[in-house]
């Protein structure tokens, strides 16, 4: 019986294996129903600011904030959202990808990039491909907080303001559904003005804040925030995104090593009819020498 | 009693919705009182507690460390911050930002490279779809 000792040591790897994987599955699909629920208790926030930006935008046309103006391109600021963590599919190769194709486009036109990563894949990529990082925010863990994001941030915001980045871009992924990942790049500053439409109704007579202390001061504080909960938002949909790949990725390793132990039993099995065939045979035939 | 909404919400989470007589917030230019039917207003907060009156005589309480005040003439809105901001704390942790970049990227060499990375991301796309289809092969 050749072979057969090795064939159930290897089922049995593979059934732990299995075990690994469906743990972990479980797992993310809890942590996934979590991360769902941070992504939407982050919306209110978001659009509170953004009804406000869009009203200061049009109530205050003598002061322009710099994140509203356009200017030539000469370096971008990217900010690359990523996991901590791998065993997720391909969440952070596509991600990369996109991030890279959308960079060499800029690369092409002689546009010097800048990036900041968030999460320790992209860090890792991005160091390997020697990229220019500015700034790093990793080991955000399950809850992301932005409080951990803000010195990312605001170095590409300070960098917009100084001049050394002219446009300020984001890569993440889009959670659309549990199967379904989209990576996708975003301009971030300058905001552009089609986000900030509101309803006409609401415009219909022109009214303006009181402002205290005055107005670019806390249009300052506002259009910061503003970006910086842009950011937060992106980085938790994406933590639902990468717990969703990774309940996928795991549902399908588990499927995977359900089918290699079906494939090995059977040929186990037959391992072990050829052997009790060829001892019979071997019985039979020693009894009729006899 | 006519009565005002007021929203509070910060970057992570909706801290508290409902309905109050009375607001009060820390203003950065001085402690803020605002009844329904206030002129439209927005304003920067200090560190500090806002107090929302309600109609039954109750208080709430919260702690907020910063955050800016928006009042229209039946709504308030309050976006807290979720951490005590400041000039020098923010460009602490910007620098530290930076710093955990520059020591990651000590170790690397050579000129970015984007030809590269993308030969090598179709490579790893390639041999996943080659196992893919040995998979299927086999089946």
């Amino acid at each position: 019986m050749a072979g057969a000792k090795e064939i159930r040591t290897q089922i049995k790897s593979i059934g732990n294996t299995r075990k690994i994987t469906k743990a972990m599955e479980m797992v993310a699909a809890s942590k996934m129903r979590r991360a769902q629920e941070r992504m939407a208790t982050a919306r209110p926030y978001a659009s509170k600011m953004r009804n406000v930006v869009a009203h200061l935008a049009h109530a205050n046309p003598e002061y322009k904030h710099p994140y509203g103006i356009e200017r030539e391109v000469k370096a971008v600021g990217y900010i690359i959202v990523s996991s901590d963590r791998g065993l997720c599919g391909g969440l952070n190769v596509n991600l990369f990808r996109k991030a890279i194709n959308s960079m060499s486009e800029w690369d092409e036109k002689g546009v010097r990039v800048d990036v900041s990563v968030v999460g320790k894949k992209a860090s890792a990529f991005f160091k390997r491909f020697n990229a220019n990082v500015v700034s790093e925010a990793t080991d955000l863990g399950d809850a992301p907080q932005l409080e951990e994001l803000i010195g990312a941030i605001k170095v590409m915001m300070d960098a917009y303001m100084n001049g050394e980045i002219d446009r300020l871009l984001i890569v993440s992924n889009e959670f659309v559904n549990t199967m379904t990942q989209k990576p996708t790049v975003e301009q971030l500053i300058p905001i552009q003005p089609n986000e900030l439409e509101i309803d006409e109704g609401k415009m219909n007579h022109h009214w303006d804040y009181i402002y205290e202390p005055e107005a670019k001061n806390v249009i300052d504080v506002l259009m910061s925030r503003y970006i910086e909960s842009l950011v937060y938002q992106s980085v938790a949909e994406n933590s639902a995104c990468e717990q969703a790949a990774r309940m996928v990725a795991m549902k399908s390793a588990t499927e995977n090593a359900g089918n290699l132990i079906d494939d090995l039993q059977l040929v186990y099995n037959k391992a072990r009819q050829a052997a009790i065939t060829q001892e019979l045979s071997e019985i039979v035939s020693g009894a009729a020498a006899v | 009693m006519p009565n005002i909404q007021v929203d509070i919400v910060s970057a992570e989470k909706e801290i508290w919705s409902g309905q109050g007589s009375m607001v009060f917030a820390p203003g950065e230019v001085g402690e803020l009182g605002i009844a329904p039917g206030h002129t439209p207003l927005i304003t920067k907060l200090n560190p500090g507690d806002v107090r929302v009156l309600q109609e039954n005589e109750e208080e709430q309480f919260f702690f907020i460390s910063g955050g800016i005040l928006e009042v229209q003439p039946h709504v308030v809105t309050i976006l807290s911050d979720v951490a005590v901001r400041g000039g020098e704390l923010d460009e602490a942790s910007a620098n530290e930002a930076k710093q955990r970049a520059e020591e990651a990227m000590k170790d690397g060499a050579a000129e970015l490279d984007y030809a590269q990375a993308k030969a090598e991301l179709a490579n790893a796309v390639a041999q996943l779809r080659s196992i893919e289809k040995l998979r299927k092969l086999r089946q």
